[in-house]
């Protein structure tokens, strides 16, 4: 097919890796609209760019880091994070933004995102959450809502989900919102804010994948769209024990935690390195 | 606070003379786990690193800590963690990413009996196959094993040059016995340690290609935040670094990553030999059952069996054609290890039989004394 050169510029075209379009997403994914949010809050919230890198770990949201044209880093599964954190404190003047799935980041990764919280490492997490593990054909994931249908759920998941924003808080994630891609300007907004934030920054982005989790739970791209309209309500400072996912009692989106607290880096360089010790001995001889 | 480099003459462990020998050789970062015998690393360079101006965190496993390792490296910092067998079983995944992508780092393996749990505090060499072949697909590696303190501490520079030369993985197989120990090291003043960083790229940022190698077969390395905006992935990927799913690029890629070792393998490899000329058996060892062999080729020349030792400095890539040459003329081999038959079955394979391959081996939790060397030297001919 050929196109014409106005239909193949777009506003973000220079944060794409144009020679690697077509993206493997399907169509009706929302992970691509969760990926443009996050390239225009890079952009937007005029950080140098030249400093900025972003790291995925593995699934359809870890191709994220594939797209991006800037240093990007697409790593193993479930270890963006770590991987980050290495990135992070050995260079402490880039932006890392990790960009991954609810599988990759709260699965096989779980452990890793409550100690880079802890830590305070200055990191930006996007976690595009679509209930279940898409890369793989729709397998249950440590999201997917309770008695929700996967390939290997059949009789529907016996489980309770995790509620993300709740472990983001209780670990020390010093900013943690939650949007769905339908609130595209709310979440560009908070990715901005979240980029911004000196500290570690999670960002919940609720997403449909009608190829494997819609489909099985009888659920058409519209419908998904439209659960995400009616079935959320926007209250910001809500406490994240509130935060459950259940949508037969509706969905709380919106901005939770926004505090600012010394960085890993900051407490490694104060505790480890204090300046006078430093200036003093290194005078001394 | 003290300089990188401590010169000057000390007593210390393998393990702290490990820890030494990486900040001589530039290291920068250590993410590290602590884990029995290897933990006086960790505890080591944590105190030392930050009078440098670098960094050490102790991360929550092993997996996140090679995992920040390659991620500090990929920012331009050499960077080193350090385990023993429990430790590096969790770390495979993350030393295959590291192979795939081309970025240098060292990982120390103070080895322990296994397997699972094992005899934590007593040593053994039985995870030199792991090294080899531990991550999955098929890759080159370069692991380097240490036969004292002083050796540990000229081996982790070399582990960091050879890492930073041909931008792999490099790994230091320690054992607990030459961790623990203490012996003289002399650390030699800063200028005289030759140290090596990776190729970076020059020219314009637009035509880069991040794993377009040069004429020794290794890319020129671009780090994060340089603005060369480079894509690094796991995937099968081209020069360009992108993912390509097809027969040929995995083909190429695997000739690029394989080939970098296979074609300098005159640099990689390096032996020591001791009275090898006349020998007519060949004792092959390394690691601390060089200590023991070395013993046992003295006391069997005493009554009159003519052998020598063979020591591999360098371990992986395998020194194929070293063991060939000495098949031709030797009456037979004798490797040495703690373990019940590793490097053992590579001597076989090269000897290929021309000439018969023995084993002094041993399931770990002790060294092997030189009287099983003897006996088996004189029985077996
Ligand atoms: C160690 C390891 N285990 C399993 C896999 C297979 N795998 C690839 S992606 C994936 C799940 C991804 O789920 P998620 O992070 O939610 O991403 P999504 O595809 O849903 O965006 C799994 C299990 C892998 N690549 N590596
Ligand atoms: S499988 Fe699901 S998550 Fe993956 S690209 Fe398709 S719709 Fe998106
Ligand atoms: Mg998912």
């Amino acid at each position: 097919m050929k196109l014409n050169k106005q239909q193949t510029t777009h506003p973000l075209d220079d944060l794409l890796r144009i020679d690697r379009i077509p993206h493997i997403w399907c169509p009706g994914c929302g992970i691509g609209t969760a990926f443009s949010s996050c390239l225009i809050a890079m952009k937007e919230s005029g950080i140098d760019l030249k400093k900025t890198v972003m790291v995925s770990g593995i699934g359809c949201s870890g191709r994220g880091a594939g797209y991006v044209n800037l240093d990007s880093y697409h790593t193993t599964h479930g270890r963006a994070i770590p991987f980050a954190t290495g990135m992070k404190l050995a260079n402490p003047e880039l932006n890392v933004v990790v960009f991954s799935g609810d599988g990759d980041l709260f699965a096989i990764g779980g452990n890793h995102f409550i100690h880079a919280a802890r830590r305070n490492v200055d990191l930006t997490v996007v976690c595009v959450n679509n209930f279940n593990y898409g890369m793989t054909g729709g397998q249950v994931a440590a999201t997917t809502p309770y008695l929700s249908m996967t390939t290997t759920t059949p009789m529907g998941n016996p489980d309770t989900p995790f509620n993300l924003p709740l472990m983001a808080y209780a670990s020390g994630a010093t900013y943690v919102a939650r949007w769905t891609i339908l609130h595209a300007r709310d979440l560009t907004e908070s990715i901005e804010e979240a980029i911004l934030k000196r500290g570690f920054s999670f960002v919940e982005v609720l997403s449909p994948c009608p190829i494997n989790y819609g489909r099985r739970n009888k659920e058409k791209p519209i419908d998904t769209l439209k659960t995400y309209q009616e079935k959320t309500i926007i209250k910001n400072d809500a406490h994240p024990t509130e935060l459950g996912i259940d949508f037969d009692r509706g969905i709380i989106l919106g901005k939770f935690v926004d505090t600012n607290l010394p960085t890993c880096s900051d407490r490694y360089d104060n505790t480890c390195r204090p300046k006078d010790l430093f200036e003093e001995e290194g005078e001394g001889i | 606070m003290n300089p990188a480099v401590l010169t000057g003459e000390h007593f210390m462990t393998g393990d702290v003379a490990c820890a030494e020998g990486a900040l001589a050789a530039g290291c920068r970062f250590f993410g590290g786990y602590p884990i029995t015998p290897a933990t006086e690393i960790a505890e080591q360079i944590a105190e030392r690193l930050p009078e440098v101006g670098g960094t050490f965190i102790q991360m929550e496993d092993e997996i996140a800590a090679i995992a920040s390792v390659i991620g500090a490296s990929c920012a331009g910092v050499k960077s080193m963690t350090a385990t023993s067998g429990p430790g590096f079983s969790l770390m495979m995944e993350n030393i295959g990413l590291a192979a795939c992508t081309e970025t240098p780092c060292v990982i120390v393996d103070v080895q322990r009996a296994g397997p699972s749990t094992g005899l934590p505090t007593q040593g053994a060499q039985s995870d030199m196959m792991q090294a080899r072949w531990g991550s999955h697909g098929d890759y080159e590696i370069i692991a380097l094993a240490p036969s004292s303190p002083q050796d540990t501490f000229y081996q982790t520079i070399r582990a960091f040059n050879l890492s930073e030369t041909y931008r792999l993985p490099v790994l230091i197989m320690s054992d607990e016995i030459i961790g623990h120990i203490s012996e003289r090291v002399i650390i030699p003043e800063a200028r005289t340690i030759k140290t090596v960083s990776r190729p970076r790229p020059k020219g314009r940022k637009d035509r880069f290609k991040p794993f377009q190698p040069g004429p020794n077969g290794v890319a020129p390395m671009a780090i994060a935040g340089e603005g060369y905006n480079i894509h690094v992935t796991g995937l099968t990927h081209d020069e360009k670094g992108y993912p390509v799913m097809t027969v040929e690029a995995q083909e190429e890629m695997m000739t690029r990553i394989i080939g970098k070792v296979s074609r300098n393998l005159h640099d990689i490899i390096q032996t020591e030999s001791y009275r090898m000329d006349d020998a007519e058996i060949a004792v092959i060892s390394y690691g601390v059952s060089t200590r023991t062999s070395l013993a046992a080729v003295d006391e069997a020349r005493e009554m009159g069996i003519k052998a020598g030792l063979l020591r591999l400095i360098t371990v992986w890539p395998f020194p194929e054609d070293q063991i060939r040459k000495l098949a031709e003329r030797v009456k037979g081999f004798v490797t040495v290890e703690i373990n019940l038959g590793q490097i053992h079955y590579e001597v076989e394979r090269c000897a290929a039989g021309k000439a018969p391959a023995f084993l002094v081996g041993h399931p770990g939790g002790t060294i092997i004394p030189p009287d099983s060397v003897i006996e088996t030297l004189k029985t077996a001919f």
